[in-house]
C-alpha cells in the first residue's frame, strides 16, 4: 500500500488511489476533461454568435457600438492580471513561501474578480438597462436593423452573463482555497487544489479573451468608449 | 470449477460482509460513494423511466390500430410520442449501459478499488434524478408535445405544453453523462492496475472510453440548445424566430450535433458487451482485438461528422448534403468489421446457449440489419423518400431496442450474478429472450414497410391503406412488452429466492470474475497484478494475484 | 376495446388475403430510378443479414459445447480477412454513394422551362397558388409530363411537403422559400403529406395531387369564376400598400424601379452583390433596410405583420413580370 511516510504531512491519500502521485494526475486530468467540457459548451454559443454576425452584420455591428469599449479594455486588464496573481499564489505554494503568502496573493485574485463583475454589473450593465437594450425584459431600441440589435443583445447577455456565472464560482472555488490556505493546508508538497483551480481560473480568463474582441470589438472600431 | 449450477457447498450470500450488506439503512444507500451501490441506484431509477417510456409506447400502439385513432385525441397521442422519445432517449437509452453496468464494472474490470471521483459519481446520480423529476413534473402536469427533437420554432413559439420543465430536465441531466463520462476518462487513464496496459483492457472499457468522449464533447451542444429554446420561450426574444432575424435551422444544427454522437452514446456500450458475451460463451479470445477497439474510437470520432444527414430536406446545399452523406457512408465501416469479428470469434468455438448469449447473438443479428437500414438513408437519393416516414422510426428502433436495449439485457442478465450474488432461473430468461426478439421483429419490421409506402412519422392518425401493417406492429408491441415484463419478475424474485451464484458461474475471464460475488466494498484484498491477454478463453488457465 | 380489436381484425383479415403492396405508386420520373436503388439497397441488407444470421445459426450448432473441458483453437486474427471484410463494404459504400448522389443531383435542379406553383403551408393545411390565380386548398391539380416546381414557405412553423408517388419531399420553412420540382409521368390521384411534426393537426395536414391529361388541366384552369392571375393580383397589392408611390415606374420616385430588375445581380449599399430572386424580395419586403441599393436611402417601411405569406408571393411575381422588361438605370 501507499508509503505512510509520503502521506505524513499531506492530506489523507482517498481510498480509491495508490499513491499521492496517482491522485494529483488524476485529479488535473480531470480538471482537463472538465475544461473540454466547457470548451464545447462555450463553443456552441460562440458558433451561434458568429452564424448570426454573418447573418447580420450591419446590426450586430449597431449593438456592438453601443458597448463600452473602455470597460471590456479595462476588464481585460482586470483579468489577466488576476490570472498573474493566481499563479504567484500557486507558485508561492510550490516554493514552500509561507501560507500568508498564498493568502494574498489569493486574496488579490479574487478582489480582481470582484472588481471585473462588479465593472461589468455595476456599469456595463445597469447602464445597459436605463438604456432599453435587455431584450426580453426592457428592450427599447426601434433605430435601424433593430431585431439585429436585440439579437445581438440576447448573445451579449447570454455569453457575458455565462461567463460572469463561472466567475462567480469561480470566486467560490477561491475563497475556499482561502479558507484552505488558511488552515495551513498547502505546502511545497502538495498544492494540487490551487493547481486544478488555477487551470479553471485561467480558463475562464481565456473566455473572456475571445469574447471581448467578438463582442466589443467588431465592425473596425479602434476603441475609446462611445 | 466453471459450471452454471452453484455449488452448494459455496458459502451462502448472506454471512459474508459485501457491498450490499455492509452497511444498512436508507442514508448508506442515498450518501453512498462506492460506485457499485451508485449503479444500483442507476439500475432502478432507469428501470423506471423505462416502464414509464414504455407505457407512452403501449398506448401509442394500442392507439395506432384504428387509422382514425382507438384511444386518444391527437393532442395527446402528439404528447406520447414526445414523452416516450425524451424519455426512452435521455433518461434510459444514454444512462443506461454506461451508467448501471459502466459504474459497476469499470473500476472491477481494469483492478481499481472505485472511480477516480466517487463523489462526483454520487452527484451524477442526483443530477440524473432532479432532471428526472423536472421533466417527470412535465409529463403530469399536461405533458409536452414537441417530439423529442424539440424542432423550432414550434418549440420555442407555437407550442403551448410545458416545454421549459421539459427541456431543463434534459439540460439538468445532460451533465449527469458529463461527469460520468469525465470520471470513465480519468479512472481508465490513471487508475489501470499495474500489468494492465491499453491493449490488455477488457473490450468494454474501450467502449466505455469511447462513450465517454462523446459524452464529454457533445453533451455541452446540447445543453445549449436546450437552453437557447427555453430563453426564448421565458423571454420572448426571437433567437429561432425568422420574424426578428433567427434561424430555425440553427436549432436543428446545434441538435444534432449531439444527437447524432448521442445514438453512439447508446449502441457502443451495448457493443462493448457484446464483446465480452461472446467471447465468454464461446470461450474463445475475441477475433482481432485490437480492430474491435480502433473501430469503438473511429466510430466516437466519425459521429462527430455525420449530424447533416438529419437534415437532408431541410434546404440545405446540395455540397453540404454529399460531404454529409460520404461520412455517414464512412461511420457504418467500423461498425460492419465489429459485426465481423464477433461471428468469426465463434468460429470453432464452444458455444453454449445461456441467455446473456441469446441477447448477444439476437443484438448482432439484428443491429447488422438496422445498421444496413441506415445505409438508405445515407444515401441522399432514398432519404429524400424516407425521411420523416416510419422506415426511420423502424431503423431506429433496430439499432436501439434490437441492438441497445438487448445489449443491456444481454449484460444485465451476464452480470447479474456478480452484482447479487444469486441466479435466476435460466429457463425463463432463455423463454423471454425469445418472446423478446419474436415481439421485436414483429413490432418494427411492419414499420419499414410503413415507411417507404410514405406513411409518415408522428401521425395520430392515417390513411386506411396503411392499417394493416399497424395492426401487425401493434399485436408486436403486445408481445414485446410482456418480454420485458418477464424478466423483471424473475430477476426481482432472484434477489430473495435465486441460488448463490459463486464468483464464476459462467467460467469467464476478467478482473470482475476474480472477486467473490457479491464483491466487498473495497473490490480486491490486493491490487491484482495483470499478466494475461484479455480473454484468456484458450490459454492455460493462469491464477491472479 | 375488444370492440376495437375485432374490427381492427377483420378489416386485417380481409386485407391479409389481398397483398401489401411494398411501394406506392411510381408517377413520376424520378421514382422508378429511386425504386431501383432502393430495393437494391434492400437486397444488400436481407442479403447480409441472412448471412449473418445463418452463419451464427450454422456456428451455433457446428460448435455447440460437447463438455465443459474442450479447449477451443486460438484464433486471434487475420489480417487479409480484416482487409477483405473493410474492402469490401467500403466498395459497396462507396458505389452506393455514387448511385445515390447523381440520382439526387440530377433530381436537385429544376428544367428551366418548368411551370412554377406556389405553396404557402400554415398550420394545419396547404394553400396553392397557380400563376394564373387559380388557388388551391389541400389539393394541386397538375397536368402529366410536364415539369412542376414548387416555391414553397410556411406562415409559422415547420413543415415538409412530401408527395410519396413522386418520391419528392422538401421542408418549408417560415420566412424563406424551399422549393422542390417533379414531373408526372401517370395520371390519377396522390397523396400529399406534411411529413414535418408541425403540432396538433399534423396528421391532419394532408391533401391530393391530381395528375391529369393536359387537356384536361387546361380546362380545369380556366373553368369556374375568372381569376386574377398572381401578377395582377401583386399589381393590385403594389397600388393598395402604397409601394407605388416610391417604386416609380421611370425612376424618379424615392426608390428604384422595379422594371427589368428580377433575375439580375444587383449590387447592394452594404458591398454585396445579390442575385435578385424570390428570397431577395421577400428579404426586401420584410426587412427592407438590409437589401438597399446603391445611391439609395435607407427608408423604406418594413411590411411585416400587414400582409401575409401568400400576398408577399403575389408581389413577388409582380415584380417578376416586370423583370422582363428593360431595365432604365437612375
Amino acid at each position: 500500500m501507499a508509503d505512510t511516510a509520503q502521506t505524513a504531512h499531506s492530506p489523507a491519500l482517498v481510498h480509491q488511489f495508490e499513491t499521492k502521485e496517482q491522485q494529483h494526475d488524476a485529479g488535473s486530468l480531470g480538471m482537463w476533461v472538465f475544461l473540454a467540457t466547457e470548451i464545447m459548451f462555450f463553443g456552441g454559443v460562440f458558433m451561434s454568435y458568429i452564424v448570426y454576425r454573418a447573418l447580420h452584420l450591419e446590426a450586430f455591428i449597431q449593438g456592438s457600438h453601443f458597448l463600452d469599449v473602455t470597460f471590456g479594455a479595462t476588464n481585460t486588464a482586470v483579468l489577466i492580471c488576476s490570472s498573474l496573481t493566481m499563479a504567484l499564489a500557486i507558485n508561492a505554494a510550490q516554493t514552500g513561501k509561507s501560507k500568508s503568502t498564498i493568502i494574498t496573493f489569493l486574496g488579490l485574485t479574487m478582489l480582481l474578480g470582484a472588481a471585473f463583475l462588479f465593472i461589468k454589473f455595476a456599469f456595463e450593465w445597469t447602464h445597459d438597462w436605463t438604456e432599453g437594450l435587455v431584450p426580453g425584459l426592457h428592450f427599447t431600441y426601434s433605430g435601424p436593423h433593430a431585431p439585429g440589435v436585440e439579437l445581438f443583445f440576447c448573445f451579449y447577455f447570454f455569453m457575458t452573463g455565462l461567463h460572469a456565472l463561472h466567475m462567480v464560482i469561480g470566486l467560490g472555488i477561491l475563497a475556499t482555497l482561502t479558507v484552505m490556505a488558511y488552515r495551513g493546508r498547502f505546502n511545497s508538497d502538495y498544492y494540487a487544489p490551487l493547481e486544478v483551480s488555477g487551470l479553471y481560473w485561467h480558463f475562464v480568463d481565456i473566455v473572456w479573451i475571445f469574447l471581448f474582441p467578438l463582442l466589443y470589438l467588431i465592425g473596425g472600431r479602434y476603441g475609446g468608449g462611445h | 470449477m466453471s459450471t452454471a449450477v452453484a455449488d452448494v457447498h459455496e458459502v451462502p450470500v448472506e454471512s459474508r460482509v459485501n457491498y450490499l450488506n455492509a452497511s444498512y439503512g436508507i442514508k448508506s444507500w442515498l450518501f453512498t460513494t462506492d460506485h457499485k451501490r451508485i449503479a444500483l441506484l442507476y439500475l432502478a431509477s432507469i428501470t423506471f423511466m423505462f416502464f414509464v417510456g414504455g407505457t407512452a409506447a403501449v398506448l401509442m400502439r394500442i392507439h395506432l390500430i384504428e387509422p382514425q385513432g382507438a384511444l386518444v385525441q391527437p393532442e395527446t397521442y402528439n404528447k406520447l410520442f414526445s414523452i416516450h422519445g425524451i424519455v426512452m432517449v435521455f433518461f434510459f437509452l444514454v444512462p443506461s449501459i454506461p451508467a448501471t453496468l459502466g459504474n459497476f464494472l469499470v473500476p472491477m474490470m481494469i483492478g481499481a478499488r472505485d472511480l477516480a471521483f466517487p463523489k462526483l459519481n454520487l452527484l451524477s446520480w442526483y443530477i440524473y434524478i432532479t432532471g428526472a423529476i423536472f421533466t417527470l413534473y412535465a409529463v403530469v402536469s399536461g405533458g409536452v408535445d414537441t417530439g423529442w427533437t424539440f424542432y423550432t420554432p414550434f418549440s420555442s413559439l407555437y407550442s403551448q405544453t410545458h416545454v421549459i420543465a421539459t427541456a431543463l430536465g434534459v439540460f439538468i441531466t445532460g451533465f449527469s453523462s458529463i461527469l460520468t463520462g469525465l470520471n470513465f476518462v480519468v479512472t481508465i487513464h490513471k487508475m489501470r492496475a499495474p500489468g494492465m496496459t491499453w491493449f490488455r483492457l477488457p473490450l468494454f472499457i474501450w467502449a466505455m472510453y469511447a462513450t465517454s468522449v462523446i459524452f464529454i464533447l457533445g453533451t455541452p451542444v446540447v445543453a445549449i440548445a436546450m437552453f437557447l429554446v427555453g430563453l426564448e420561450r421565458l423571454l420572448h426574444v426571437g433567437i429561432f424566430d425568422p420574424a426578428v432575424g433567427g434561424d430555425p435551422l440553427l436549432f436543428q444544427h446545434l441538435f444534432w450535433f449531439y444527437s447524432h454522437p448521442a445514438v453512439y452514446i447508446m449502441i457502443l456500450p451495448a457493443m462493448g458487451v457484446i464483446s465480452e458475451l461472446v467471447t465468454c460463451f464461446a470461450k474463445k479470445r475475441i477475433f482481432g482485438y485490437s480492430i474491435v477497439a480502433f473501430s469503438s474510437m473511429a466510430i466516437a470520432v466519425i459521429s462527430f461528422l455525420v449530424w447533416g444527414h438529419h437534415m437532408f430536406v431541410t434546404g440545405q446545399s446540395v455540397y453540404a448534403g454529399l460531404i454529409f452523406s460520404v461520412l455517414s457512408f464512412l461511420v457504418a465501416i467500423p461498425s460492419a468489421i465489429k459485426v465481423f469479428n464477433w461471428t468469426s470469434t465463434l468460429y470453432k468455438g464452444s458455444i453454449s446457449y445461456e441467455a446473456p448469449m441469446l441477447y448477444a447473438l439476437g443484438f448482432i443479428g439484428l443491429f447488422t440489419m438496422g445498421g444496413l437500414t441506415g445505409l438508405f438513408l445515407a444515401s441522399l437519393a432514398t432519404d429524400v423518400h424516407l425521411s420523416g416516414t416510419y422506415f426511420i422510426v423502424a431503423h431506429f428502433h433496430y439499432i436501439m431496442v434490437g441492438g441497445a436495449v438487448m445489449g443491456y439485457l444481454g449484460g444485465v442478465h451476464f452480470w447479474w450474478p456478480k452484482i447479487t450474488g444469486r441466479l435466476y432461473p435460466d429457463a425463463w430468461a432463455r423463454f423471454a429472450a425469445l418472446v423478446v426478439f419474436v415481439g421485436f421483429n414483429l413490432t418494427f419490421f411492419p414499420q419499414f414497410m410503413l415507411g417507404y409506402l410514405g406513411m409518415p412519422r408522428r401521425y395520430a392518425v392515417y390513411p386506411e391503406e396503411f392499417q394493416v401493417l399497424n395492426v401487425m406492429s401493434s399485436a408486436g408491441a403486445s408481445i414485446l412488452g410482456v418480454g420485458y415484463l418477464i424478466p423483471l419478475i424473475y430477476l426481482i424474485w432472484s434477489m430473495r429466492y435465486g441460488p448463490a451464484a459463486g464468483p464464476n458461474p459462467w467460467g469467464a475471464r476478467g478482473l470482475e470474475w476474480e472477486t467473490p460475488s457479491p464483491p466487498p466494498t473495497e473490490n480486491f484484498e490486493e491490487i491484482p497484478v495483470v499478466t494475461e491477454e484479455a480473454y484468456n478463453y484458450t490459454g492455460a488457465r493462469q491464477t491472479l494475484g | 376495446m375488444a370492440r376495437i380489436f375485432l374490427d381492427a381484425g377483420g378489416r386485417c383479415l380481409a386485407s391479409a388475403l389481398a397483398p401489401i403492396p411494398l411501394r406506392p405508386p411510381a408517377a413520376s420520373t424520378i421514382a422508378e430510378g429511386v425504386d431501383r436503388l432502393h430495393f437494391t439497397l434492400t437486397g444488400i441488407t436481407l442479403f447480409f443479414t441472412v448471412v449473418i444470421f445463418s452463419t451464427i445459426f450454422f456456428f451455433m450448432i457446428k460448435y455447440r459445447r460437447q463438455s465443459d473441458d474442450e479447449v477451443p483453437p486460438e484464433i486471434e486474427k487475420n489480417v487479409p480477412l480484416e482487409i477483405l471484410w473493410t474492402a469490401i463494404p467500403t466498395l459497396i459504400c462507396v458505389v452506393l454513394f455514387f448511385w445515390a448522389a447523381s440520382l439526387y443531383i440530377r433530381n436537385a435542379r429544376p428544367p428551366d422551362a418548368s411551370t412554377e406553383i406556389f405553396v404557402v403551408g400554415k398550420q394545419w393545411m396547404w394553400h396553392l397558388q397557380h400563376p394564373e390565380g387559380v388557388r388551391e386548398i389541400n389539393e394541386l391539380h397538375v397536368p402529366v409530363g410536364v415539369p412542376i416546381k414548387l416555391t414553397m414557405t410556411s406562415e409559422d412553423v415547420i413543415h415538409d411537403f412530401y408527395v410519396p408517388a413522386f418520391r419528392v419531399k422538401k421542408d418549408v420553412l417560415p420566412g424563406r422559400y424551399t422549393s422542390l420540382w417533379f414531373q408526372a409521368t401517370k395520371t390519377g390521384t396522390y397523396h400529399i403529406f406534411c411529413g414535418q411534426y408541425c403540432g396538433a393537426d399534423h396528421a391532419q395536414m394532408i391533401g391530393w395531387v391530381y395528375v391529369m391529361e393536359p387537356s384536361d388541366y387546361a380546362a380545369w384552369l380556366s373553368g369556374g369564376a375568372s381569376h386574377e392571375s398572381m401578377a395582377q393580383a401583386g399589381e393590385r397589392l403594389f397600388t393598395q400598400l402604397g409601394c407605388v408611390t416610391c417604386h416609380v415606374t421611370d425612376n424618379t420616385g424615392r426608390g428604384p424601379s422595379l422594371v427589368g430588375l428580377y433575375g439580375k445581380p444587383e449590387k447592394l449599399r452594404n458591398g454585396e452583390t445579390r442575385l435578385v430572386d424570390e428570397a431577395l424580395i421577400r428579404q426586401a419586403i420584410v426587412f427592407p433596410n438590409s437589401v438597399i441599393l446603391p445611391n439609395y436611402p435607407p427608408v423604406m417601411p418594413t411590411f411585416q405583420g400587414q400582409i401575409n405569406e401568400e400576398q408577399v408571393l403575389q408581389l413577388i411575381a409582380y415584380v417578376k413580370s416586370l423583370g422582363v422588361q428593360e431595365r432604365t438605370a437612375k
